[in-house]
């Protein structure tokens, strides 16, 4: 793990596996830690395992194997109304038999809080979320993102120093959930909470997270800052899980250092950086962002290799062309090119040639 | 609307048409006729096919249910038997002055005379007893044994009748005799309903039943009250089971459906007598209770023709009205809501009371509403099981219409059992609102 020390870490999870039926782990040797004030969003198709690791967090399920810890204390025992851990559930989970305010008053009337304190609390919570004309309503009465933004708030009102969102925005339509993302970690950052986030959608993690951890078949795939997932995959499923991807799939024909060339199977050869293949002649898989395609020769380094490509598709989309292109036997090859006033409009039917920057290319696992 | 007003098929561009086209007119459709009007026509067709459709269960609804009912209910009110029997008599007896204690003229006498003659040869008198016999005891057999002797009377030859009705019976010098006719012969009466609070008509007004006939609004009371013991205790019995069903996986809560829904394909006397083999002193309780020694043998548990044998019943009986709204409500509760107050630090039981209970109120309402009042007017149980104590007001009812045949009486309960129904339903729709009611 990228992170093994756990002695400074705020929440950390140490070995942990679960199972629910006592065949089939569902989560597999789980090891994760995070600093206090974190952005930490876990990332990964449904059934990866990352909601169980947030229930886990939350007490709602317990760990078949190994430890969890907050701020230094295991808490596997510790049931989750005693955890201070702060939530926020994919439906929102608004009670509908309370108004607004007294949805946000309850926890901390749970904690026995004086009347006036809690006026004093819930008002500052409905503030922060600009939701302060809307005490009185009933959930029902407000639409999607108010009631989110009414969830948040309660989430926060008790003050927690961790707060778990699962999902948050998955009912909301696109404008309205890039707006909360936004929201969302203002908010945290400003407060200074440490925020576990777990959402399927991977540009809302890219944007809102310090870290990302990838999830995949119950492990962490990778686990790092937003640029670094998405610039440096370390492996297949996290170049094709976060954001577009290129793939050519070819055998390794010479490693030398931080440059590899790989045969591709229609017999061409092309530059790529190896990451994790090891050996010559090792089946892999090489990927290339979009944006990173040149076809314009002249910006290519010297003695790079080409490759043919036929254009099979050109899509205006405004701020980037989006090209496919027939290469190395994919029709699935994308190339994406900004806007710009010198750019070129490629037609369907023209050939050209392709290249990239050896760095740009990572031969991943096959 | 004007002349001016004109179809609005015409070309909406042209200025000239818009501006003398009033605001005020109807909306015309493109043929010039009112709109409402086309738009009814073009209804009429499905509305037609929708009341056929349903048209077979209104008929029979009609027939079978709003027409007995209603009959009944008139019958609580409907007295005509006086009238029709005596038309002569009830004439006479308008002139006759009841307060004055003193018995009806001849003019009376003769006309009654004349009424029985009459009533005996289509053998009215002995109904007209029976009728009037529910008022004032006796009446009957006089009315009985009068008849044979009032058969040989001639109207038109015998009079003066007063001394010979009188020789006939003495009852007919009674002043009390008359004063009951003339009581009972409005053709509409309250005497019904005041007999079914335990008061009844007299000359002077409505009055009190004498203490040794007051029962029925005692058994109202007791109906009421054991109505809502079965369903306070069908709630606290049927609350966990709905719950558990409720989170259950779904393949476990149906088998388990089951078992609830098992009682309804017995037969209701069936489940009924194995109560009776269950709670009777020498039954399967009471043995188990004295075998293991926490009854003495000389004092065994009094758990049927009572009370407590009515209410264990029913509640076993009905608890399945219950558990149904129950569950399909709290099937809708989901689990996070639960969680949620977790996270916010509530206990299990702040959790449970604060959030998962509140919500699950519509059920408990749907549930207590529909044992409510199936229980108010059960029969079968009480009449089995419950021995004279543990009877309720339909066991009253069910006698007067198949036994002492007072059915104005039995219908005036019937009455006035669905008239307390009606108010609770108003009165819960008040305090919890009836659209909290949910069903599923």
């Amino acid at each position: 793990m990228p992170d093994g020390s756990t002695s400074d870490a705020f929440v950390a999870f140490e070995r942990v596996q679960k199972s629910y039926d006592g065949e089939n782990l569902v989560v597999k040797d789980l090891n994760l830690s995070l600093p206090k004030g974190e952005f930490l969003t876990m990332l990964g198709p449904s059934g990866s395992g990352k909601t169980t690791c947030l229930m886990m967090l939350a007490g709602f399920e317990t760990a078949t194997h190994g430890e969890i810890l907050l701020d230094g204390r295991p808490i596997n025992n510790i049931p989750p109304h005693k955890r201070g851990i702060g939530m926020v559930f994919q439906n929102y989970a608004l009670f509908p038999h309370m108004t607004v305010a007294e949805n946000l008053s309850f926890p901390l009337e749970v904690r026995k809080m004086g009347k006036s304190e809690r006026e004093e609390k819930v008002k500052r919570a409905l503030d922060m979320v600009q939701m302060g004309a809307f005490g009185g309503r009933r959930p029902a009465q407000l639409s999607g993102g108010q009631q989110q933004r009414i969830a948040l708030a309660r989430a926060l009102v008790f003050e927690p120093e961790l707060v778990l969102m699962d999902e948050p925005l998955g009912a909301l339509d696109k404008q309205l959930r890039e707006h909360m993302q936004f929201e969302i970690t203002r908010l945290a950052h400003e407060l200074g909470i440490t925020t576990v986030y777990v959402t399927h959608d991977q540009t809302e993690a890219l944007t809102m997270s310090d870290r990302v951890a990838v999830f995949d078949d119950g492990r962490i795939q990778q686990l790092d800052p937003p640029d670094t997932l998405y610039e440096e995959p370390q492996n297949s499923f996290v170049a094709q899980f976060i954001g577009e991807n290129n793939t050519l799939e070819g055998v390794v024909q010479e490693i030398n250092g931080d440059k590899c060339l790989v045969r591709l199977d229609d017999g061409e050869v092309i530059d790529a950086k190896p990451i994790n293949v090891s050996q010559v002649g090792e089946r892999t898989r090489v990927s290339i962002r979009p944006e990173r395609v040149e076809f314009n020769k002249e910006r290519l380094q010297e003695g790079a290799h080409t490759l043919k490509a036929e254009v099979l598709e050109f899509i205006y989309m405004g701020d980037i062309f989006r090209t496919r292109l027939r290469v190395a036997g994919n029709d699935e090859f994308v190339v994406k090119t900004r806007n710009a006033p010198d750019q070129v409009r490629l037609k369907p039917g023209e050939q050209i040639e392709i290249g990239w920057l050896p760095e740009d290319c990572r031969a991943l696992d096959a | 609307m004007g002349s001016n007003v004109r179809p609005i098929h015409t070309n909406t561009s042209d200025g000239d048409t818009m501006s003398d086209t009033t605001d005020s007119g109807p909306m015309l459709a493109a043929d010039g006729t009112p709109l409402k009007r086309s738009l009814s026509r073009a209804l009429r067709r499905q509305k037609m096919r929708a009341l056929m459709l349903v048209a077979p269960l209104l008929i029979f609804v009609l027939i079978s249910f709003i027409f007995p009912i209603g009959s009944m209910l008139f019958r609580s009110v409907e007295n005509d038997i006086v009238a029709d029997t005596l038309p002569l008599t009830v004439v006479e007896l308008q002139n006759w002055d009841a307060d004055s204690g003193e018995l009806p003229d001849e003019a009376l006498y003769a006309a009654f005379a004349a009424d029985m003659v009459a009533a005996i040869e289509a053998k009215n008198h002995t109904k007209l007893g029976t009728r009037l016999n529910y008022e004032q005891t006796g009446l009957s057999s006089l009315f009985r044994k009068s008849g044979r002797k009032m058969k040989r009377l001639d109207p038109a030859a015998d009079a003066p009748f007063k001394d010979k009705i009188i020789d006939i019976d003495k009852k007919w010098g009674d002043v009390e005799t008359w004063r009951a006719i003339k009581t009972h012969s409005v053709r509409i009466t309250n005497g019904y309903f005041l007999n079914a609070v335990d008061m009844r008509r007299t000359p002077e007004g409505a009055q009190a039943q004498p203490e040794d006939k007051q029962i029925l609004i005692t058994l109202f009371q007791r109906t009421l009250l054991m109505s809502l013991m079965i369903t306070g205790s069908c709630i606290i019995l049927a609350y966990p089971v709905a719950w558990i069903l409720a989170n259950l996986p779904a393949r476990t809560a149906n088998v388990l459906m089951i078992l609830v829904l098992l009682p309804f394909w017995t037969s209701l006397l069936v489940r009924t007598s194995a109560w009776k083999v269950m709670l009777q002193q020498q039954g399967v309780i009471n043995e188990v209770l004295v075998w293991l020694g926490m009854v003495a043998d000389h004092s065994r548990l009094a758990l049927i023709n009572n009370q407590t044998g009515t209410i264990i019943a029913m509640t076993h009986i009905l608890l399945p009205f219950m558990i149904l709204p129950m569950y399909s409500v709290m099937q809708t509760i989901k689990p996070h809501y639960v969680r949620a107050a977790k996270s916010m630090g509530a206990t299990d039981w702040t959790a449970f009371w604060r959030v998962y209970f509140p919500q699950s109120v519509p059920g408990i309402g749907a549930g207590s509403i529909l044992v409510f009042i199936l229980a108010i007017g059960y029969y079968i149980t009480p009449e089995i099981v419950g021995g004279t104590k543990g009877v309720f007001i339909s066991n009253r009812i069910a006698y007067h219409i198949s036994s002492s045949l007072n059915w104005g009486l039995a219908a005036a309960l019937g009455t006035i059992l669905l008239a307390v129904v009606l108010i609770l339903y108003w009165a819960y729709d008040k305090i919890v609102g009836i659209d909290n009611v949910k069903l599923g």
